[in-house]
């Protein structure tokens, strides 16, 4: 419907403060046209709270929120050309689905719905049933009614609010594949918000990680996973090893460091913080960089690699991988990944193990931070 | 009273849950304009009455030469030393029929929430319907069932049972009619459905999976009874008495149809006051008096009761 | 042995049963009693059969005549009622506001109070400001205790609304007064049509606040009362059976009709 391509989002130092709880600080963001961009983080992080401001139903405290080089920071909801696929997806109990579709084209006036409601439902495939109610559909079915109704308005930015929630596992993972197809055919901008980490790297080209009010990190999903900057990234997003250890010395783009009795290699460009020597970092690696072996075998690992030692703790076997927790004397619960393809018998609790991992896939983190943000607990959990 | 204790609770800072807050000037006034007519309807036609009853009570004079406030509280004791039975007999009537209502009551609720099945709704309906046959109507049906040497009073007669009450003074004799027993019992009756509707309410919200949970653990019928179905129906126990206790105090009508002079209660000597003698101070403190008994009575029973989300 | 056992475990089904019974008998004795003959002016015993008081339901003075006054009055206060206490119940659930505490005191309290001490303090006023008693002060005091129960009503049913729904609203382009109108409102029927019926049955069934405040207006309880002095004509009878036989078969129809909705669900 709009030919211009201002469709970038841009966010200029909004904030949300409710009374003396700040629930977004002031924060810059901008969404490139067409892109798939998700807003990653833990329920109260105010990753729902900046998706409302952008819809226009919560007014920012500061700042201003622009599509193209429109200013909408004042534009009621009803008046912005951006449109909601709401948690657990607010459809209208009292009408059909396809009065529900059909809304918004009737509320700005266009009588001869018909043909386009129609083509929506087929999109969606629910042209059967478009006079059934919505009490009356699966779940799955009632989610793809609320991108239907979004989408039919052809918005310029669409807005999806956890819309996979409350969906069971099988049937989030398929719908995960379904957006990102609707997404590349439509060439809508889709600004989605997720607790789910996995959902996000999966579906989005670029995630913005909250927390506390803040994004903590910025960039593709692999970007993220591969390097985090703070250690609720690293946490949050996946699972990571962290140990602390003092800075040694510098030597060719590697940084070595002492963590126990042991020496590690970091390479310079892979720490984001300053290192000077004396100074502590954080050192991390993710479970399934890391490779076991037992400790006889010892001699075998090939020189050059970070190696600690420890005892294996627990083992948990999933399928594609075994998973081990290793007590070390510098970590007290090394989780390491290792893929099914040559078991070694003798790797049970109680074993003493190495573990070794390429010096390239370590990364280093400021110190001074919390070791273990954004670690969900059971507790956290619980209280979803 | 849980809309007293709710509101204030302050406001949750989650922003997920909208409350409208907005700063703009007009936004900020629609709830006070949503509330006005209400409101003032309430203050003009029940608060401000209130005031005037309770000025009129210390009031002195007479019909044709007016009134004056004189501070005149001696009618209070006046009209407590005259009227005290009838206080007295609307607070054993009341209680009685409060209890009637919550020991007949609670099977019924009971049944209607668990044991019904596919009946639940025909039983529902047939607790409410009554309520459309004027409660007068129903109320004088009960003079036919209750007459004289009709077949209930023979009945409790040859059960003895009206010994029994005749001993306790509700019944004299072989009448049942124009006796405390009769009032009770049309006052059971008309407020049945007040005990029935909460109760059911608040027994159709206990999962019936905790009775299974209760069994699993060892627990007897009877015990699971007293110690899961019981507790966990208080608030409808509690809203059930309520709404059954005061409106009986205050109650009329059944101990005029029903009863004699000899069962008269406050509300009949309001009533008499008001409309027939036109006493006014003396009938404006009976009034004051009764609503200040049934406040306190109510508060101490709440904070007994420890419940508080009524309503 | 058995017999026992049975009786043990259905005995909270039959004293529930029991209930049912006294609830129900005084229904079965007016439904009965609207047959009978009557000698002498009360309809107390049971004389002989007859349908006389069924064709000629409005055969007696001024029966009718309160009769429909009560049906206006009670629709009269039931728009008033249901108007006020629906505005009330919104802005109770949907903003904050100063004197939230107060207001619903003032709520409350009407619910709290016997009808004879809210009935005698309206009588108070009425008479300090000289009001002439009739139609306009019934409908008044109707209003006044009808209010509360509609507030209850509709909040709870106000309450357990989404407010996602009108939010979803907004976001596709419906400005605040369609809203109203296409979401808000059909959300809310339910709570207010419960309301709007528990208001109506209130009224048209009170006796005490409207006996005080009446002055010699005479409404179909008033009536009653009365022939209970005067003289019970069976015609009263007439008009309580059918009543409840007309509200039984409402609600049995709008059963039937929901059930076949819900069947026809998936």
């Amino acid at each position: 419907m709009t030919k211009d391509h201002g469709g970038d989002v841009r966010l200029s130092g909004i904030s949300k403060t409710y009374g003396s709880f700040t629930a977004v600080h002031p924060l810059d963001l901008t969404v490139p046209e067409g892109s798939f961009f998700a807003l990653l983080g833990a329920s109260g992080c105010g990753k729902t709270t900046t998706l409302r401001m952008i819809a226009g139903l919560e007014e920012p405290s500061s700042g201003t929120v622009s599509l193209g080089e429109q200013d909408v920071t004042r534009l009621p909801p009803h008046k912005r050309p951006v449109n909601t696929v709401f948690q657990s997806y607010a459809l209208f109990p009292h009408l059909d689905i396809f009065e529900n579709v059909a809304f918004g084209l009737r509320r700005r006036g266009i009588r001869s719905v018909k043909k386009q409601v129609d083509e929506m439902l087929e999109l969606v495939q629910l042209g059967e049933q478009a006079r059934k109610k919505p009490h009356q559909l699966s779940g799955g079915q009632q989610q793809r009614v609320a991108l239907a109704r979004a989408l039919i308005n052809r918005p310029k930015v669409l807005l999806l609010d956890e819309p996979l929630g409350a969906l069971d596992l099988k049937l989030r993972r398929q719908m995960q594949w379904e957006l990102g197809r609707i997404q590349t055919e439509v060439g809508i901008t889709f600004v989605h918000v997720t607790h789910d980490q996995e959902e996000a790297m999966t579906m989005a080209d670029t995630v913005a990680v909250m927390n506390a009010g803040r994004v903590e990190q910025l960039g593709s999903p692999l970007d993220l996973y591969e390097n985090p900057r703070t250690t609720f990234v690293a946490n949050f997003l996946g699972t990571s090893n962290l140990i602390e250890a003092e800075v040694d010395s510098k030597s060719g783009g590697d940084i070595v460091l002492k963590a126990g009795d042991g020496k590690l290699v970091l390479p310079e460009a892979r720490c984001s913080a300053p290192a000077t020597a004396g100074g502590r970092v954080l050192v991390g690696v993710r479970p399934e960089k890391i490779s076991l072996t037992h400790a006889d075998d010892a001699g075998d690992v090939p020189v050059g690699r970070n190696r600690i030692t420890g005892k294996i703790t627990a083992t948990s076997f999933t399928g594609v991988s075994t998973q081990y927790a290793v007590d070390s004397s510098v970590c007290p619960e090394f989780v390491v990944y290792v893929q099914n393809i040559d078991r070694d018998p003798r790797l049970v609790p109680g074993a003493d193990a190495v573990l070794h991992w390429s010096p390239a896939h370590t990364f280093g983190l400021d110190a001074a931070q919390d070791i273990d943000a954004g670690v969900e607990t059971v507790e956290e959990e619980a209280a979803v | 009273m849980a809309t007293l204790t709710e509101a204030e609770a302050p406001p949750p800072p989650s922003p997920a849950v909208p409350t409208r807050r907005t700063s703009r000037g007009r936004g900020r006034l629609v709830p006070y304009w949503l509330l006005l007519p209400g409101v003032l309807w309430l203050i003009v036609f029940f608060a401000l009455p209130m005031v005037y009853q309770a000025s009129t009570s210390v009031q002195t004079g007479s019909l044709e030469e007016g009134y004056k406030v004189t501070w005149h509280f001696a009618t209070y004791w006046n009209a407590l030393s005259e009227y005290w039975p009838q206080f007295l007999r609307s607070v054993l009537y009341a209680g009685s029929a409060t209890v009637l209502c919550l020991l007949l009551g609670y099977p019924l609720a009971y049944l209607i929430a668990f044991r019904a099945g596919r009946w639940r709704n025909l039983v529902l309906i047939l607790v409410i319907a009554p309520f459309f046959t004027s409660f007068l109507i129903r109320t004088l049906a009960w003079k036919t069932i209750l007459a004289d040497g009709g077949p209930v009073v023979g009945a409790l007669n040859a059960l003895h049972v009206l010994d029994v009450t005749g001993w306790l003074g509700m019944t004299a004799g072989d009448r049942v009619l124009a006796t405390p027993l009769a009032v009770v019992c049309g006052l059971t009756y008309n407020f049945l459905p007040f005990m029935i509707l909460p109760l059911y309410t608040s027994l159709e919200r206990i999962d019936g999976r905790l009775h299974e949970a209760a069994g699993d653990l060892y627990a007897t019928p009877f015990t699971t009874f007293r110690k899961v179905t019981f507790p966990l129906s208080m608030p409808g126990v509690v809203s059930g008495t309520l709404l059954t206790f005061i409106p009986a105090s205050g109650d009329y009508v059944n101990a005029d149809l029903l009863g004699s002079t000899e069962t008269r209660m406050a509300g009949n000597v309001i009533q008499t006051q008001f409309l027939r003698i036109l006493d006014y101070p003396t009938a404006a403190a009976l009034s004051f008096l009764l609503m200040a008994a049934i406040l306190i009575m109510v508060t101490l029973y709440i904070r007994k009761s420890g419940t508080e989300d009524l309503v | 042995m058995a017999l026992l056992r049975w009786t043990k475990r259905h005995l909270v089904v039959l004293a529930g049963l029991l209930t049912l019974g006294y609830l129900l008998l005084p229904n079965v004795v007016v439904t009965v009693f609207s047959f009978n003959a009557p000698k002498g002016r009360f309809n107390y015993e049971w004389q002989t059969f007859s349908t006389d008081a069924w064709t000629d339901p409005c055969g007696v003075a001024g029966l009718c005549r309160s009769l429909s006054l009560s049906l206006q009055l009670a629709a009269w206060a039931t728009l008033g009622a249901t108007v006020l206490g629906t505005m009330i119940a919104f802005a109770l659930v949907r903003y904050r506001f100063r004197a939230r505490g107060a207001v619903n005191s003032l709520i409350f309290l009407p619910m709290a109070m016997p009808e004879v001490v809210m009935a005698a303090s309206l009588l108070t006023l009425f008479l300090n400001l000289g009001a002439q008693l009739g139609f306009w002060t019934i409908l008044i005091a109707h209003i006044m205790f009808c209010l509360s129960f509609v507030v209850v009503a509709v909040k709870a049913r106000v309450m357990s609304m989404d407010p996602r729904l009108e939010e979803a609203a907004r976001d596709l382009y419906a400005g605040p007064v369609q809203t109203f109108v296409r979401v808000t409102l059909p959300l809310a029927a339910p709570g207010i049509a419960a309301g709007a019926l528990l208001a109506f049955a209130l009224s048209f069934d009170d006796f005490i606040i409207t006996n005080f405040t009446a002055g010699s207006t005479v409404t179909f309880p008033m009536f009653v009362w009365g022939s209970a002095q005067r003289g019970t004509p069976v015609q009263i009878n007439v008009i309580g059976t059918a009543m409840f036989v007309v509200a039984v078969l409402f609600v049995l129809a709008g059963m039937i009709v929901g059930n076949r909705r819900k069947r026809q669900k998936p």
